[in-house]
Order: structure tokens, then C-alpha cells, then sequence
């Protein structure tokens, strides 16, 4: 242990964690919290052509502090680089440097956010080179940005307008509190679905939501958060666990399912209890999902099956009653946890990355299935969250493993939550099959 | 949401006080919507630090949680406790307050030995019945490991003394009367006061008196045990019960019993009797903690509420024989009840399909079950024409009973009552008429509570 940990900090990339890890505490994340104003300061928006303006008269439009031009030294809430008309590299350098001319100016716990059209979107090499070369630009800025400002990416797809109702949902969200652990990633606006909440405060009020492995943990922090936005939520878990979903669901103002969701009948259970107790369901949530970790060459059948039934072959099994049903019909909309070990592998987990890779699978070829009836399903992919499971971890990987991304710390159950809650609501109606990570940009991954 | 307008419109006022059929047409339906427990855990097992309004709260939780009661006021809560500590005077109301119900909730107390938990249910069914309530929650909580235990009369009475005394030479006068027996705490037992028999022992009595046989007592154990863990495997109760302190079966059941191990074991009761002794502690009911809850509620609330209706119920009965002087067994009260019960609706043992006869000891349901097929007994002491008639095994206790799940005195009344909606509910209609279910739980001081459940 020590040697390896001796091997790790003493060069290349581990010596420079290892001073990281002497630094004092990482920023204090602005979190959201109801009543909080979407960004702290003034939005600079950078990037010409009708995408740009269009935006711009948007933003206008929420009250917020618009800048088309750079005050020096004025403290910046967030940067939005407007970037849809970019037709090749070229185009880059002028609103990017002009960007760059701010960065110093970010407010600590500030936000880049670019907006730009989809690579795959397109068949010419030069456009497909500047759409991908913003990718790599994002992905590095949000590297280099500190005291908790974070970096993120709007793709829209051709068609999708910078004003469509899910580019301005992703906007929303990147720019507030509730992307706080988001960093580094990119949501693609595939259509013109979806619509923005009257009330921000309540994105999901009058809807029915269905939270499996809501005992603990996450599920709990999902259905908190889905409770806070102004969902009815069901909390769904195994009966051995219904101690503490009581207590999840008396807090949430909800009712309590005990279930075990790998039995054949789960999703008629859910579907039921949520017609009859709740008048419908609108939104399910697959959080549960369990871990049997061993290495490959020890792995046995249990482990095998247990981990692969529960976190993948359930939810295919319950997303098949849900299609089927008459009354997940209306926007219907799906959200699965997988996890970053689904993307770039962890050791031990073979198991479980296979189970977690499953869930990104399903949710993009899911999509088109739901896309009939206005709804949406996407995919959470957690990384390094500070939860009862990692706080098991011995403390030095745990130390190295939360301070391994961007932001220099682990991420909270309710990022997850967040994340969730905003790819469950209306606004991320023009978001399906995709996978936002959660993830503080980690370092290794994706 | 507050209580609808029906208790203040409902027919109250307008029927006759005396209960008859006619007004009986008028009241309206009590329904069970369902119920919650916490797993019964055997005497000094997890639940030894618990006490009864823990227990109680938790097992309210457990049901808030299941049918999204937060902050509900609930028309009334009733439930209580056999063994209790002075202080839990209040016992059910505490509990309600420190649940997630509306702290508007009212609630009462009642205590009448192991009927406790039916009682509730009757009696809360019945102020439903009358309009005086839309909905309800009963239930019943007890706790032998965390059982109160007093000091002895002589120590009680002297420090009264003292607490009266005024002056430095009156309390040493006071405390000059303590001697060391008064420092022998005065535990709880579970003797009759008329009798200095345990429960055990006039059980014993009766057993032998019927001439039960130890074979068909260990074989109303092996059922109960192998009914209540074939009713866990099929998830039966998933929605009845809420785990608690990391139980999440109750603890007394042994799935894997067998006739063979029931068999070897020692008898404990009746060893004097000069006939051969057949209780063991496989074919009694161990000491044990629990709660349980039912949430009960006219149709009108139920609907409005998105609850469902798994039952009604439809009539209670209580009985109580006298015991002290030999007349009939301690625990032979129901046979009394359920033949009173049964005549006042018209009805035979045929028209019943799930017979719930809680199991203090096998020898009491076995004994009960003999009465009722004795010509003699049901002649000359129930004032039938002949026997009342034999109860189907295969309707009796089907998921279960005490001797399985154990028996918190208070809390078997609901424990039975959800299980049996339950059962009901699944159950429908058998040729053309809602399926029956009747309750019989014997009870401490020679007394007995009945009831009869209908599907809804």
C-alpha cells in the first residue's frame, strides 16, 4: 500500500496531486437552494450571429445582468460562449480569445458555458473539425478554471436553435447551483421537445415520480430533491430496507413501496401503486442497483447474476411495462444512474461496469421508443460522490479518489439529485439518450 | 387534509341508541385500508432496549409512510399496551406525537389484556360506523424486555411516608420502617391475581381437561410456523410490515421446524396436573415485543384519499367466563363470543373462509375448536340445539399465527386484523357473497374478543 501510494505521489501526474493534496480546503461549492438567483453577477456573452442575440434578448428576459462586451475587472457570475455558427477552426479564435480575456474576472464558483452545434450533425470535415475541436477546448478551460468555476458544453443538434426549450433548460441548469459537481461535460438538444417551467421554483409540480433504492443514500437525496421541485414522490425499495424508506417518505410528503425490483412483476407494481395512490405516473427514476465487487478472475456466479439483475435486467424489465402502459403516456420521462466505472472501467467492477454500461446502452436506444409520446430517458453517470459506501473506502484512496477531479473534492448525493431532477423535468424534454456525468471532471475516465 | 363534513351531517342523530337490524341498515361501512407492523422480536432480542412508545411510533411511521399520511389529522388514534410503565400514561397520544400525523390528532388509551389490539379496532370501527369519525388508526404495542418493574408494596408506601414527612425526625422515623425485603423490586408477571396460576398453568388445566393431545398441539405449531414462513417467501407481507432495528422477519419464527424437533422438547406446563403434561415452549407463545397498527376509515374518506379498501369490518362480540372458580378455562371465553357473534348476523361456521384463532398456546385453539364440537358443551353452555360445528383446517390461521410470529400481548389484535384484510381482499367473492374472515382473541381475566371481517 504504502509503496504503491510512495510510487503514485512521487512523480508525473501523482506528484502534482500530491501537492494539490497540501493545499487548504477546495472552494466551498455554491450549491442551489431554493430562492437563489440563477448566477451570482453579471453574464458576459460572447460569440456573434442570431444564436448569440437571440440568447442574449433571452437572458434579458429573465432579469439577468447581460454584458455583450467585457467591463474590465468586473467581477463575472458566468461567460456563455455563443459558438453554433462556427464553420471551421478558424472561427474559433476571435470569440474564444475574447473569452479568455475574461477568465480572470470570474467570480469564484462562476460558470463557462459553451453552446454549439453537434459534431455528428454534420458531413463536412471542416465543420466537423470545429465542433469537435470545441469539445477538447471545453473539456481543457474547465481544467484550468478554479475556486469551484465550472466549464460546460450545450451541443445542438441541426435544427436546434440556441433558444430551443431544452438549450435553454441545459442553460438554466449549468449556469445555477444545481450543476455544481457538473464540470466538463456536454448535453446534446436533439429536438425541439420540451418546454421551460412556468414556476423555476417548482420545475416538477404536478407530477407523479417514482424513485427506486430510495431508502438511502442517493435514492434518499433523489427524492428529496424531486420533492423539493414540487414532484409526489414514490420511494421504492427492498422490504429488508423499509425502515428507513419510511423515513425517506415521511420526510418527502410521499408513500413508501416496498420492492423488491428485480421480481417479474415490479413494474406493474409501480405502475399501479402510482395510478391508484397518485392518479398517474410521470417520471421513474432507476436508482437502485447494488455492488458485488471482485475481480474477474475470482468472480463467481452470484456475484455475477446478483449485480447484472438487479442493475440492468430490472430496469429493461420495468422500462417494458412502462412503454406498454396507457398511462405513461404524457411526457413520460425515465432517468437511470450508471456510473463513470460504466465508461472508463474501474478495477474489480467488471461486474458492475458491465451492468452500468448496460444502462447507457438502454437509455440511447430507449430514446426513439419514448420520443412518440413526448417523453425522454437519460442516463446520471456519478463518479467520486461522498456517500455511506465511499466513506468504507480506506482513507488515503479515499482521500486521493475525492480530490482526483476539477474541483478537488467528492460530489454530494444531491448533485447527483440534481442532475437527476433536471433531466426528469419538462425543460430537458429535447434531451434523450444521453449520459451527463457527475463527476467534478474527473481526472481519469472519459 | 381536514375531516370532511360527514361527522357533522352523517346519521347520527337519527337513528335509535339500541342497536337492532334496522339501524344497523343506517350506519355506514368501516373499512380497513391496511395496516403496518414492525417484525414481533422474541424477549431480549433487538427490540430489548425499545420501549413501548418507540415501538408504538415506529410501527405509526411505518404506516404514515406506506398510505402518505404526513401531516394528516387522523379522526382518532386508539391503541395501548398490556405491560406498561407509569409513565406511559399517555402512551398512544406521545406516540402519535412523535409520529409525522398532524399533531392535531387526537388520542386515547385502552387496555384489555391481549384484546387490547381488537378492542381498538372495534371500537374505533364503531365511531366510524356512527359518523363520529372518518378515519382512524388502531393498534396495540408491548414490550416484555422493556417491561416496567416497580418497587415493592412496602418500600412504596414508606416512601410516600417520606415524601409527606416534614420535619428531620419524622423522615428518620419514616425510613427507620425500611427493611431489606422491601428492597426486593415487584416484578410483572403474567399470573391471574385470582388464581396465582400463570397462563401457562390454567391453559394446562383446560388442555387436559379436553384431552388435547401433544401430537396435535406440536402440529398446530409446525403449521403456524410453516404457514407464516411460506406467507414471508410469497412477499405476503411486503405491505404489512416495516422493518425495524434490523429485523425484518419476526424473530420466534423458525421456518425450518420440524414435528421431530417440536416433539423433543420438555414439557413446561402442567407438570402437576397428574395427567401427562403436553405444553412445551414450541406449542406456547414466547414472551415477546411488537407493535402494530391499522388504519381504518369509512368509504367516503378512503376514496378521497386514493386509499384502498381491503375489508370490512362488520361486527365485534366480548365474552368472559369465570375462571375463578373452575366454571371454564381461563382462555375459553371466545367459545362463548363467537357463537353469539355468528347468531346475531345469521351465520354458520360454512359461511366463513378464513378462521383467525390466535394461538396463546395450541392447546387454546385446540380446545376451542373441541368445544365447539361438542354436542354437550355447545347444549348446555352456548344454549345450542346441538354442536356449533368443525372449523376446516385448511381455513384456519392459513398464513400463520402467534405461536410463529410470537405475541406482544396488544399488538396481535392488528398484526391479525391488517393480515386478514389482506387475505379478504385477495380473496373477493365466494358464490356470490364477500368473503368472511373471523377473528377470536382470548384474553387475561377469563375474557375474549371476536370479530368478523368482509371483503370489500
Amino acid at each position: 500500500m504504502t509503496d504503491k501510494y510512495t510510487q503514485l505521489v512521487s512523480r508525473g501526474l501523482g506528484k502534482d496531486i500530491a501537492k494539490k493534496l497540501g493545499l487548504p480546503q477546495p472552494v466551498v461549492l455554491r450549491r442551489y437552494r431554493p430562492g437563489q438567483p440563477l448566477v451570482q453577477g453579471p453574464v458576459l456573452i460572447q460569440g456573434s450571429g442570431s444564436g448569440a442575440d437571440e440568447l442574449a434578448a433571452t437572458l434579458l428576459s429573465w432579469d439577468l445582468d447581460v454584458r455583450r462586451h467585457a467591463v474590465p475587472r468586473e467581477k463575472l457570475g458566468a461567460i456563455i460562449l455563443v459558438l453554433d455558427e462556427a464553420a471551421r477552426p478558424e472561427d474559433l479564435e476571435k470569440p474564444v480569445l475574447a473569452a479568455a480575456a475574461s477568465l480572470r474576472d470570474l467570480a469564484p464558483n462562476a460558470r463557462v458555458v459553451t453552446v454549439s452545434r453537434a459534431a455528428a450533425g454534420t458531413t463536412d470535415p471542416a465543420a466537423a473539425a470545429v465542433r469537435q475541436g470545441i469539445d477538447g477546448l471545453l473539456r481543457s478551460l474547465a481544467k484550468e478554471l478554479r475556486a469551484g468555476a465550472t466549464g460546460n458544453g450545450i451541443l445542438l443538434a441541426d435544427g436546434a436553435r440556441t433558444t430551443s426549450p431544452s438549450a435553454l433548460g441545459a442553460l438554466r441548469f449549468f449556469l445555477s447551483g444545481r450543476s455544481a459537481f457538473v464540470d466538463g461535460q456536454f448535453l446534446t438538444v436533439s429536438s425541439e421537445a420540451g418546454q421551460l417551467a412556468a414556476d423555476a421554483e417548482k420545475p416538477l409540480a404536478g407530477k407523479v415520480a417514482v424513485v427506486t433504492g430510495a431508502a438511502r443514500g442517493i435514492g434518499a437525496a433523489i427524492a428529496r430533491t424531486l420533492y423539493r421541485d414540487g414532484a409526489t414522490v414514490v420511494v421504492v425499495d427492498i422490504p429488508a430496507a423499509g425502515d428507513h424508506l419510511a423515513k425517506v417518505a415521511n420526510e418527502v410528503h410521499g408513500t413508501a413501496l416496498q420492492l423488491d425490483i428485480s421480481r417479474e412483476d415490479a413494474g406493474q407494481r409501480i405502475i399501479d401503486h402510482a395510478v391508484e395512490r397518485h392518479g398517474g405516473l410521470d417520471i421513474v427514476i432507476h436508482n437502485a442497483g447494488i455492488t458485488r465487487d471482485k475481480l474477474l478472475a475470482n468472480m463467481d456466479q452470484g456475484r455475477w447474476s446478483s449485480v447484472i439483475a438487479v442493475n440492468i435486467a430490472a430496469q429493461l424489465r420495468i422500462n417494458e411495462a412502462l412503454l406498454a402502459s396507457e398511462h405513461f403516456r404524457n411526457s413520460p420521462r425515465i432517468v437511470s444512474v450508471a456510473s463513470t466505472s460504466g465508461i472508463a472501467g474501474n478495477r474489480g467492477q467488471t461486474n458492475y461496469a458491465a451492468s452500468k454500461g448496460g444502462v447507457m446502452g438502454m437509455v440511447r436506444a430507449t430514446a426513439p421508443l419514448l420520443a412518440a409520446h413526448g417523453g425522454s430517458i437519460n442516463a446520471v453517470a456519478p463518479g467520486f460522490i461522498e456517500t455511506e459506501m465511499t466513506a468504507r473506502i480506506p482513507f488515503a484512496t479515499r482521500e486521493v479518489a475525492r480530490r482526483l477531479n476539477s474541483l478537488q473534492q467528492g460530489g454530494q448525493p444531491g448533485d447527483v439529485a440534481e442532475a437527476i431532477a433536471f433531466l426528469a423535468s419538462d425543460g430537458a424534454g429535447g434531451i434523450s439518450g444521453e449520459v451527463l456525468r457527475v463527476c467534478g471532471q474527473n481526472l481519469v475516465g472519459a | 387534509m381536514p375531516e370532511n363534513g360527514t361527522s357533522a351531517t352523517g346519521p347520527k342523530d337519527t337513528f335509535a341508541p339500541a342497536a337492532g337490524s334496522a339501524a344497523a341498515q343506517q350506519l355506514r361501512k368501516a373499512v380497513v385500508v391496511g395496516g403496518n407492523r414492525i417484525p414481533f422480536a422474541r424477549t431480549g432480542g433487538p427490540y430489548t432496549k425499545s420501549s413501548n412508545q418507540d415501538m408504538l411510533t415506529a410501527a405509526l411511521d411505518g404506516l404514515i409512510a406506506r398510505f402518505g399520511l404526513q401531516d394528516e389529522r387522523i379522526g382518532e388514534v386508539a391503541a395501548g399496551a398490556v405491560l406498561k410503565h407509569s409513565r406511559d400514561f399517555n402512551l398512544t397520544r406521545e406516540a402519535v406525537l412523535g409520529s409525522a400525523l398532524s399533531a392535531e390528532t387526537p388520542a386515547y388509551d385502552l387496555q384489555q389484556a391481549c384484546a387490547t389490539g381488537l378492542e381498538t379496532v372495534l371500537g374505533l370501527a364503531n365511531k366510524i360506523k356512527l359518523g363520529q369519525i372518518d378515519s382512524a388508526i388502531a393498534g396495540g404495542v408491548d414490550s416484555a424486555s422493556d417491561a416496567p418493574i416497580a418497587v415493592s408494596e412496602g418500600l412504596r408506601e414508606i416512601l410516600l411516608d417520606l415524601n409527606r414527612a416534614k420535619t428531620l425526625p419524622q423522615r428518620l422515623q419514616v425510613l427507620s420502617r425500611l427493611r431489606p425485603k422491601d428492597l426486593a423490586p415487584d416484578a410483572p408477571n403474567t399470573g391471574e391475581p385470582r388464581t396465582g396460576l400463570s397462563m401457562g398453568e390454567h391453559q394446562a388445566l383446560t388442555t387436559a381437561q379436553w384431552k388435547i393431545t401433544r401430537e396435535a398441539q406440536d402440529e398446530l405449531a409446525y403449521n403456524s410456523h410453516r404457514n407464516l414462513a411460506a406467507a414471508y417467501d410469497a412477499g405476503f407481507f411486503d405491505e404489512l410490515l416495516t422493518p425495524y432495528r434490523g429485523l425484518s422477519k419476526d424473530s420466534n419464527l423458525r421456518p425450518d421446524t420440524t414435528l421431530e424437533k417440536l416433539a423433543s422438547l420438555k414439557p413446561v406446563f402442567g407438570k402437576n396436573l397428574g395427567a401427562e403434561a403436553t405444553m412445551t415452549a414450541g406449542n406456547s407463545t414466547p414472551l415477546t415485543d411488537g407493535a402494530s397498527t391499522v388504519l381504518l376509515a369509512s368509504e367516503e374518506w378512503a376514496d378521497a384519499h386514493d386509499l384502498p379498501k381491503l375489508a370490512t369490518v362488520l361486527d365485534g362480540e366480548a365474552a368472559a367466563v369465570d375462571f375463578v372458580h373452575g366454571k371454564d378455562g381461563l382462555l375459553m371465553a371466545p367459545a362463548f363470543a363467537v357463537p353469539r357473534l355468528l347468531a346475531r348476523h345469521g351465520l354458520s361456521f360454512d359461511d366463513i373462509d378464513f378462521f383467525e384463532i390466535h394461538e396463546a398456546f395450541a392447546g387454546t385453539v385446540l380446545s376451542t375448536l373441541a368445544a365447539w364440537e361438542d354436542e354437550e358443551f355447545c347444549r348446555t353452555r352456548l344454549g345450542l340445539d346441538g354442536a356449533l360445528g368443525s372449523v376446516d383446517r385448511a381455513k384456519l390461521n392459513v398464513n400463520g399465527s402467534s405461536l410463529a410470529a410470537g405475541h406482544p400481548f396488544a399488538a396481535t389484535g392488528g398484526r391479525i386484523v391488517a393480515s386478514l384484510a389482506k387475505m379478504l381482499h385477495a380473496k373477493g367473492q365466494v358464490d356470490g357473497r364477500p368473503a368472511r374472515g373471523l377473528i377470536s382473541i382470548c384474553a387475561a381475566g377469563g375474557q375474549g374478543v371476536v370479530a368478523i371481517l368482509e371483503a370489500h
